[in-house]
C-alpha cells in the first residue's frame, strides 16, 4: 500500500517539470493510432492527437473543435509516450473533458476555432499542464500568468512555411533581450509589466533568466529537417510538427529525419545526411499569400 | 573534475545547473558523442522520454560506451527515464523502450503511478540523505531489486531510489528542486 503523508498533485513544479522532460524533442500531430505508432517509433517525445492536421483543417473550413475523445483514448492506449490534445481557446469545458480522459497535456490552440473572443482558459484550475501559442513576449507572459506550463512560439499552422515561426521566435528573443537590458531599471521593467498586463514578478523573472521562464517550443510551418535545425539554432527548446510529417510523401522517413535534425541541430553534416532522399515535403502555402482572416496565428492576443 | 550529462533530450540543463552548483561553474559537460565520455569522471542520464533517449544513445555509440564504463566502476546516475535505462529488466512498457543498459540488478516498471494527471510530489526518507522532497513525473519505479542492488528509498511496495556500488538510480527528479544533497552524494562516488 502507498502510504500518503504529504502527497501533492497538479502543482506548478509538476506541470512545468513535465514540459522540461520534453525538451530537445519533437512532438508530432497524429490523427489515428497508426500514425501515433509511427511517431513513437520514429522517436517523438509525445504526440498531439487531433481530428485533422492543420493543413486539412485549413482546407476543410467550418468550425474546428476538440477531437473525438474515443480517438484520443485509442491513441492513449496505443503508445507509451505522452499524449496531448487540443481544445478551442477559452473552451474550458472541452478542457475539463480532456482532463477527465487523462491526456498528459492540453494545447489551448488557435488551430481550432476560438470559443471565447475575450478570455483564455483559467489554466491554474486544472491538474494537468497546458501549452499555449504566442507571437510575442507579452502574449507568452499573459498565457503563463493564466497558468500555461509551456509556450509554443506560433508560426502559421498548416502552411509548411517556416517564415512566420522564424519571425515570432526572433520577436520574442528581441523582447527578452530588451528586458535583460532593463534589469537595473525597475521602473522600465514595471512599465513593461503594465504594457503586457502581467505581474511585475513575471517580467523580473524573465529578465533574470534571460529567456522565457517556461519551456518554449517552435510550432507552425515546420516541414523539413533543416526547418527544425533552423528553429533550434534560433534558441527554442524543441519542435512541434503538425502537417509536416503526415502530409509528406514518406511520413516514417520524415519523422525520423526531423527527430535526428532536432537533436543534432548544430551539426550540418548530420542534417545533410538525414535530408537526403526524403521524397517530397508537404506542398504547403506561402504564408504571405494568406489574408489576415485566414491566419490562425491572429486568433489570440 | 568534470561530469557529463547525457544531452540528447529531457532535463539536461537542470542537471548541469546542479552539477555546477556543487563543483563550480563549467564542471558539467553536455555529452552527445561517445568520445566525450573520455573527458568526464561521472555521467548522469536525465529524465525525458526513455524511448527517445534510448534510441539516440544507441545510434550515437554512447550506449555501448556507457555500458562498458559502468561495468568497470565508472559512476553513473539515472533519474526517471535514466533509471529505466540503467535497469537489467523492465516490464512490458519498459521493453518497448528498446535495449536497456542492464547495469543495475532491478526490474523497473515504466509509468508506475500513471499518467501526468497522477504525477505527484512527496516527502520521502532517502537512506544516506535524510528526508527529501521528491518530484515524480510519469515516474517509473523498481518492482524489485536483487543481487548487489540496494534500495535506498521506498514508496509503498515500490523502490524509488536504489544504489549499486558506482551506480545510482532515482525515479524522482532532484534536479527540479534546489536540494543539492543527492547530487553531492553521487559526485562523492567520482572523487
Amino acid at each position: 500500500m502507498v502510504v500518503v503523508i504529504f502527497m501533492k498533485i497538479g502543482t506548478k513544479t509538476l506541470k512545468e517539470g513535465f514540459a522540461k522532460m520534453q525538451k530537445g524533442g519533437v512532438i508530432m500531430d497524429v490523427v489515428t493510432p497508426k500514425q501515433a505508432l509511427i511517431a513513437e517509433k520514429a522517436g517523438a517525445v509525445a504526440v498531439m492527437a487531433l481530428h485533422a492536421v492543420p493543413a486539412d483543417i485549413r482546407a476543410r473550413g467550418g468550425v474546428a473543435r476538440m477531437a473525438d475523445p474515443a480517438i484520443i483514448e485509442k491513441i492513449m492506449k496505443t503508445v507509451t509516450i505522452p499524449v496531448m490534445a487540443k481544445v478551442r481557446i477559452g473552451h474550458f469545458a472541452e478542457a475539463q473533458v480532456l482532463e477527465e480522459l487523462g491526456v498528459d497535456m492540453i494545447d489551448e490552440s488557435e488551430v481550432l476555432t476560438p470559443a471565447d473572443e475575450q478570455f483564455h482558459i483559467d489554466k491554474k484550475k486544472f491538474k494537468i499542464p497546458f501549452v499555449c501559442g504566442a507571437r510575442n513576449l507579452g502574449e507568452a507572459l499573459r498565457r503563463m500568468n493564466e497558468g500555461a506550463a509551456m509556450i509554443r512560439t506560433k508560426g502559421e499552422p498548416g502552411t509548411g512555411d517556416v517564415a512566420e515561426a522564424v519571425k515570432h521566435v526572433r520577436q520574442i528573443n528581441r523582447e527578452v533581450e530588451e528586458l535583460v537590458s532593463f534589469q537595473k531599471h525597475r521602473g522600465m521593467l514595471r512599465s513593461k509589466a503594465e504594457e503586457f498586463g502581467v505581474p511585475f514578478a513575471l517580467v523580473e523573472e524573465t529578465a533574470k533568466q534571460g529567456r522565457l521562464p517556461v519551456v518554449n517550443f517552435a510550432a507552425g510551418g515546420i516541414a523539413t529537417p533543416a526547418d527544425a535545425a533552423l528553429m533550434m539554432q534560433l534558441g527554442v527548446d524543441g519542435i512541434f510538427v503538425g502537417s509536416g510529417i503526415f502530409k509528406s510523401s514518406h511520413p516514417e522517413r520524415y519523422a525520423k529525419a526531423i527527430v535526428e535534425a532536432t537533436r543534432s541541430y548544430g551539426r550540418p553534416e548530420v542534417v545533410l545526411k538525414v535530408s537526403k532522399g526524403l521524397g517530397d515535403a508537404m506542398h504547403g502555402i506561402d504564408a504571405k499569400s494568406l489574408q489576415d482572416s485566414q491566419k490562425m496565428q491572429l486568433r489570440s492576443h | 573534475m568534470r561530469v557529463g550529462v547525457i544531452a540528447f533530450q529531457g532535463a539536461v540543463s537542470e542537471h548541469m545547473r546542479m552539477v555546477d552548483a556543487v563543483l563550480g561553474s563549467g564542471s558539467a559537460l553536455a555529452v552527445r558523442r561517445a568520445e566525450e565520455l573520455d573527458d568526464v569522471s561521472a555521467a548522469i542520464i536525465p529524465g525525458g522520454e526513455s524511448t527517445t533517449i534510448g534510441r539516440l544513445m544507441r545510434n550515437s555509440g554512447v550506449f555501448e560506451k556507457l555500458k562498458q564504463l559502468g561495468d568497470g566502476g565508472f559512476p553513473i546516475w539515472g533519474t526517471c527515464a535514466g533509471m529505466i535505462m540503467l535497469a537489467k529488466e523492465g516490464d512490458e512498457q519498459a521493453k518497448r523502450t528498446g535495449e536497456l543498459l542492464g547495469l543495475m540488478d532491478m526490474k523497473v516498471k515504466r509509468n508506475t503511478f500513471g499518467r501526468q494527471r497522477e504525477s505527484f510530489e512527496e516527502e520521502l526518507e532517502v537512506k544516506g540523505i535524510g528526508k527529501s522532497h521528491c518530484v515524480f513525473i510519469r515516474a517509473p519505479a523498481a518492482e524489485r531489486v536483487y543481487g548487489k542492488c540496494k534500495a535506498i528509498a521506498h514508496l509503498g511496495k515500490y523502490v524509488v531510489a536504489a544504489e549499486q556500488e558506482n551506480l545510482l538510480a532515482t525515479a524522482f527528479h532532484p534536479e527540479l528542486t534546489n536540494d543539492l544533497r543527492l547530487h553531492r552524494y553521487f559526485l562523492e562516488k567520482a572523487r
